[in-house]
């Protein structure tokens, strides 16, 4: 059997997302879909599963055209997608979300929950996916929870599994474990598709690479016949440096000092478990774990942002575990946030509006409570030309700006004063090769002018690409400290839980 | 420019100046502005004749005998009322003086709206801000006696203070509780109703020799002064006018506004910026509260008998959600608006008695006029306008109930 | 509040986490409330005086029973129950229990406010009781009219209107036609603004809050203007019949119990019927299962081919049903004619039952009971003669309705999605 995506085009009001797309698996292999963020590969996939209509093209089976207005259409035809973002109801139990939609039922619509219960547990140790059945979805680990969005494709007897962004909430432990769930769904006949931006994995797992850039497919290799670095350009359309430029660092005097921190997530579990750590001048410490296990919430609490239960936090030797987020914002701390559309900017308000988000209240952007929009526009002209954000005019909604420049205004407002304290979260999240590329440079600017850099990240090659310094952090505590030369296992060992140090003090 | 992948944002088109924008309110265009708002109304009246021509109860039976004398009949019949209409609200000066003296108190419940939606909370109770401060300003108007240049800001001090408190209680209960205001605010005006009722009844207020609920009348010092020989249109209008001044100064010009505008549109943002979300929904209700307490003194200083009646707040409150909607909750969209429901309540008031035609058809044609502001699909897809490519940024608060 | 731990060499300060603070707050509440029952009813209350309650109403089999008790001792105990409370919950030894232990301190409040009230005479208690199963059936059908609307992530503001305009179709459909097709009108009128509602959030995604709040002054404006224009000339129009009460054999005729559960109208015992019904259709069936989903996580139920748009109208016409019953049962069976502005709120306070309630039937129907005792409060109090001015005596449902979502919201979780349009390709 094979699935044949041809001539597909989609167009959404000024956006050409998939421009003549020609996509083929066959059962048995795996192929992996490269490309940047925005590229066109989710929207190609949405397609495939039914959730978009194309605005041309077809989606065939063994060269007949499946008829696909609906989700219901593509799961019929054989199709299942585990989606990045998962699309599971954190309130319901594993089984009632495998069993949504297709449900067992008993006479007038009475749910069987004993054959639903049944239903997960075969296919579970058909795969060996290990769940418990009645587990509360939002009560279960992020990696626990892909296995719950991989039963419910496999239940539904899907031919074509397709994968997108399976790896980011994985350990490197966790990636190998997955590897191999996918070469036994291979064995049993499936066809993979596997959307990644991870170069390193796509080598290590397809069969066959299909690279698309800005909507087109540009490129289909084999592993054998290429490498990272020629991946990377084929995705971008240039030659792309993977390695940021540094020189090693110069550690000064301490500057933030975490102590015996305990923080509570919201719904009053312990996040942050009795945490300590330092961060000097001049160096830039990453701290690496998949995203969950408390990194959230202790950037939250050093910012002023959450309440801490117990412990401190201090800058420069000044106790401000109590301070609100403006009071540490005024003692020279710049914190770009981990969500920029949630926390970082205020979508509807201009560019202008969110360049003096952090400076309003005071001179020269203010007198007194009277605002002076002249000064704020020349601030915002100004750090839109040198940090070279792409919009065309300060008086633009930032909603329309990509995410790469989003992220570059939210860096110009807050690498624009003298800051003492960096703290990043997940700084490149989401955003094209070339806004990455400038905010580590600018990171690694800031290092080295003297500030004391925290970074928070679940890629973990961005942590070893940046930090002089990496921390692991697993259900709230520090599961080892390492230097920058330490190994992918050594780190991915602890990201685990196991293999902790002792703690720094 | 040409490097930004396709699909992590559009450019759109822009189509606007900057200055406009810091005028009107973010990402407006004219044509959202105006002409929407403009068919809308017109949409709105004509649905009005038809509701006047179906329940003309007299006719009705005509219809199946003589539909030619029954349609003479109705649309004479709705000749007269919109002529009523127009007569009775632009038709002379005495018309044009009703109707700035209807749109008075609309202007202050619109801007006590507007600036709430501006910060993302929804006052619906106005009525009950107006009915509190209008009976601080009153008690000041009747207890104390000095000339009138101290007296009548001295009584609007006291209803700023009064609406401002009531108003406050609601963001308050939502900065603590996360309380939604759309039912703390409901809950209030019943509250402020029967307590209005109360003092009316208590021997603070009520007048001497009257059992009724009716309060002593305020000293001809506070009496708004009016303007131009014997037309009712008073200095309130003028209040109300600097009001606007102050509302638009307040959201575009000063760092307060600018804390009620992030945080309205983006709490997480405002929080992480530093702002404190708390204060900000206290205040905002607070100054929500007191624009709509200096509407209520309006109604009691500004209008005969000078006095504190039942319920003198009526259904302005209602009205002026519909004002800020259409206004686009910027306050000199808020005038405009006010403008206009001033001139349909005076052109109302003479449709019913001229033509016979209750009043509450006003308030129908004013939830029509709602939403087809609130959804410009509506009147797209009626008149068949082309969408603009740019969604505007919306000056409305998103649902939820928060907490 | 801090407790001191210590953590190697350092004194490490705990801060006082949410769930300690709110017992605190409770603990307080709960002693402060003791001394003002010791305080007011107790010493406020001259001593030899009984408050009587009736326990059966005239006309049945256990007619005469009656509870006497003196006003004095009651406070007392009343007042030295709530400190001990207060002083349980301020130990924080078992917190789950504050949340119980602030209801039973309330009940215990209510009890020593009655008896203060009834003080030297007699009160028909239930009789009481009896009112607020019938006050709160209006309040309960509205709270399960937003239920049915917000479980599929449709915030409906509209049961104001909705309530409004089924009662004014009611009465004159009723009039006209009989009480049967009365009531049917009034659904179909309740399920009509409810496709309005759907109509406007669904399809033209305006503000779901805005989109109730025109509903609700469009059925202001225009059941009132229709009530000047066209019942004030015919009153026969405004006359419908009502549904009479009839009482259910042997469960009926049970002390207390009966009168207040078994001797009502067709509404009442609807109204119950449907909260369980609704409990195990959105629980245990396909149904309930497909209609959660759609309000938690609409995307996942779209790609499990679950039409999202279908079940959100399907869901608040419904809900719109419900209303529409709510509003029969104003004009077809409390009273029997239409007045403007008849609700006065009850669609907001059925808002509040339903977060009160935690958007779940049963829990709803208990918060329903809650505001009915409110209801009933205000009218017995003024039959009492008690030295509270009625007005204030009208402002209680409204202050209770205040304290319950001051107190409730943020602590309850709604849908997921609630509020926020689906938007697909």
């Amino acid at each position: 059997m094979e699935l044949e995506m041809r001539g597909i085009t989609k167009q959404f009001p000024g956006v050409l997302a998939n421009d003549d797309v020609n996509l083929t698996v066959a059962q048995g292999e795996t192929i992996a879909l490269l490309g940047e963020n925005g590229a066109g590969k989710t929207t190609l996939m949405n397609i495939l599963t039914g959730l978009y209509t194309p605005t041309s093209g077809q989606v065939l089976i063994d060269d007949k055209p499946l008829v696909m207005d609906s989700p219901r259409d593509s799961i019929d035809a054989g199709i299942g997608m585990v989606h990045q973002h998962f699309m599971l109801v954190p309130v319901f139990t594993v089984a009632e979300n495998v069993v949504l939609g297709d449900e067992p039922t008993e006479a007038l619509g009475w749910l069987d929950k004993k054959k639903a219960r049944e239903e997960v547990l075969e296919i579970s140790r058909r795969y060996g996916l290990e769940v418990d059945p009645d587990a509360i979805v939002e009560d279960l680990p992020v990696g626990i929870q892909q296995r719950v969005e991989i039963i419910k494709v496999l239940v539904r007897h899907a031919d074509f599994v397709i994968f997108d962004e399976p790896t980011s909430v994985l350990t490197p432990t966790e990636v190998e474990g997955f590897f191999e769930i996918v070469n036994g769904l291979k064995a049993d006949g499936k066809g993979i598709v596997f959307i990644s931006h991870k170069l390193g994995e796509a080598l290590e797992i397809a069969d066959r690479i299909v690279i698309m850039r800005r909507g087109k497919t540009v490129a289909e290799v084999l592993p054998a016949d290429v490498d990272e670095p020629k991946l990377a350009e084929l995705m971008v359309g240039r030659p792309v440096d993977l390695v940021v430029d540094k020189d090693t660092a110069e550690p000064e005097d301490v500057v933030l000092s975490v102590e015996d921190l305990t923080v509570l997530d919201d719904r009053n579990r312990t996040a942050v478990n009795d945490l300590s750590f330092q961060v000097r001048a001049g160096e830039i410490v990453g701290i690496a774990g998949v995203q969950g296990n408390g990194q959230t919430e202790l950037v939250e609490s050093i910012t002023g942002l959450r309440p801490s239960l117990g412990g401190f936090v201090k800058l420069n030797g000044e106790d401000v575990t109590m301070k609100s987020p403006r009071a540490i914002h005024k003692l020279e701390v710049a914190h770009v946030p981990e969500d920029r559309q949630k926390s970082g900017l205020v979508l509807p308000f201009t560019v202008a509006e969110n360049i003096v988000l952090d400076s309003y209240y005071e001179a020269p952007i203010s007198r007194g409570i009277q605002m002076n929009w002249d000064a704020a526009n020349d601030q915002a002209t100004r750090l839109v030309e040198e940090y070279d954000v792409r919009t065309p005019g300060i008086d633009v909604l930032v909603s329309n700006l990509s995410g790469g420049n989003q992220q570059k205004v939210i860096v110009a407002r807050e690498f624009d004063r003298d800051v003492k304290l960096v703290i990043a979260s997940q700084p490149t999240r989401g955003i094209d090769v070339g806004s990455i590329e400038y905010i580590h440079s600018r990171i690694v600017e800031e290092r080295d002018e003297g500030a004391a850099v925290l970074i928070v990240s679940s890629e973990l090659d961005e942590i070893r690409a940046l930090s002089d310094r990496i921390i692991v952090m697993y259900e709230g505590k520090i599961a080892g400290e390492f230097d920058a030369t330490a190994s992918t296992t050594d780190i991915g060992m602890a990201m685990l839980g196991s293999g902790g140090e002792a703690e720094a003090s | 420019m040409s490097d930004e992948a396709p699909g992590d944002g559009d450019w759109g088109d822009q189509g606007y100046s900057s200055w406009y924008a810091r005028v009107t309110g973010v990402g407006s265009s004219i044509g959202q502005a105006i002409v929407i708002p403009l068919l809308a109304v017109f949409t709105a009246l004509l649905i009005g004749a038809f509701i006047i021509a179906v329940t003309d109860v007299d006719t009705l039976p005509l219809w199946g005998s003589d539909p030619g004398e029954a349609f003479r009949l109705t649309f004479s019949g709705i000749f007269d009322a919109f002529k009523a209409l127009f007569v009775g609200s632009l038709g002379s000066p005495r018309a044009i003086s009703e109707t700035l003296f209807a749109a008075t108190p609309l202007i202050f419940a619109g801007l006590a709206v507007a600036i709430g939606f501006q910060a993302g909370l929804f006052n619906i109770g106005v009525n009950g801000q107006m009915l509190i401060g209008g009976m601080a300003g009153l008690w000041v108007g009747f207890s104390i006696d000095v000339p009138m240049i101290f007296h009548i800001p001295l009584a609007l001090i006291a209803a700023i203070i009064g609406g401002g408190l009531w108003g406050a209680i609601a963001g308050f209960l939502k900065a603590k509780t996360g309380a939604h205001e759309v039912i703390t605010t409901i809950m209030l005006n019943f509250i402020a109703l029967f307590l209005v009722d109360y003092l009316l009844q208590s021997s603070l207020f009520q007048q001497a020799g009257r059992n009724d609920p009716i309060s002593q009348p305020a000293n001809a010092s506070a009496q708004f002064p009016t303007l131009i020989g014997s037309y009712r249109l008073n200095i309130g209008f003028l209040i109300a006018l600097a009001a606007v001044g102050f509302a638009w100064w307040l959201m575009y010009r000063s760092t307060i506004g600018f804390e009620f505008r992030a945080v309205g549109f983006n709490p997480s943002g405002g929080r992480y910026a530093g702002m404190n979300v708390a204060w900000v929904y206290v205040t905002v209700m607070a100054v929500s509260g007191a624009l709509a307490g200096i509407g209520g003194a309006n109604q009691i200083l500004g209008l005969e008998p000078y006095r504190g009646i039942s319920n003198f707040a009526g259904t302005i409150g209602f009205d002026a959600i519909a004002l800020a909607l259409l206004g686009r909750s910027n306050p000199i969209g808020v005038l405009l608006a006010g403008l206009l429901f001033g001139a349909l309540r005076a052109g109302g008031r003479e449709m019913q008695g001229a033509a016979g035609i209750p009043i509450d058809l006003v308030l129908v044609l004013q939830a029509l006029i709602i939403v087809m502001i609130a959804a410009p699909e509506l009147v797209r897809a009626i008149y068949r306008i082309r969408t603009p490519e740019q969604e505007s940024g919306t000056t409305l608060p998103s649902g939820g109930w928060g907490g | 509040m801090t407790a001191e731990a210590t953590s190697g060499d350092a004194v490490v300060k705990t801060r006082a986490t949410p769930a300690e603070r709110r017992a605190t707050a409770v603990g307080v509440v709960l002693v402060l409330l003791g001394v003002f029952v010791f305080w007011v009813f107790g010493l406020g209350t001259e001593s030899g005086v009984n408050s009587t309650f009736n326990l059966s109403l005239p006309g049945e089999r256990f007619e005469g029973l009656a509870w006497a008790v003196n006003s004095r001792w009651l406070a007392f105990i009343v007042a030295a129950l709530l400190a001990f409370l207060g002083g349980l919950v301020l130990r924080k030894s078992h917190m789950k229990w504050t949340n119980l232990a602030l209801a039973i301190g309330l009940a215990l409040f209510a009890l020593a406010f009655l008896t203060w009230a009834a003080s030297g005479k007699s009160f028909n208690l239930v009789g009481m009781l009896r009112s607020t199963v019938i006050l709160s059936v209006p309040v309960t059908l509205g709270a399960l009219t937003g239920l049915m609307c917000e479980r599929v992530a449709v915030i409906n503001i509209a049961i104001e209107g909705q309530l409004l305009t089924a009662a004014f179709v009611g009465t004159i459909v009723g009039s006209a036609a009989g009480t049967w097709v009365g009531l049917i009108a009034a659904m179909l009128t309740g399920a009509l603004l409810g496709a309005v509602l759907a109509v406007l959030a669904i399809k033209f995604r305006i503000d779901q809050i805005i989109a109730g709040v025109v509903i609700n002054i469009f059925a202001l404006g225009l059941t009132s203007f229709l009530a000047r224009r066209v019942l004030s000339e015919a009153q026969d129009l405004n006359s419908p019949g009502r549904f009479t009460s009839f009482k259910i054999p042997i469960l009926g005729d049970v002390p207390i119990i009966g009168p207040m559960f078994f001797d009502h109208n067709l509404f009442v015992y609807v109204t119950f019927l449907l909260v369980i019904f609704l409990h195990f259709a959105l629980f245990f069936t396909r149904w309930g299962l497909r209609s959660r989903s759609v309000g938690e996580h609409p995307e996942a139920a779209d790609t499990v081919g679950i039409n999202v748009y279908r079940t959100r109208y399907r869901n608040v016409i419904l809900g719109g049903f419900i209303a529409g019953f709510g509003g029969a049962f104003l004009t077809l069976a409390q009273v029997s004619r239409f007045e403007e502005n008849l609700t006065a709120g009850i669609g907001f306070i059925g808002l509040a039952a339903m977060i009160f309630g935690r958007w779940m039937p049963l829990g709803v129907l208990g918060a329903g009971l809650v505001f009915g005792f409110a209801r009933a409060l205000q009218q017995k109090l003024g039959i009492l003669g008690t030295p509270i001015p009625s007005e204030f005596l009208s402002m209680t449902p409204y202050i209770v309705t205040i304290i319950v979502v001051a107190g409730v919201v943020g602590r309850a979780r709604p849908p997921a999605a609630d509020g926020k349009p689906y938007i697909k390709d």
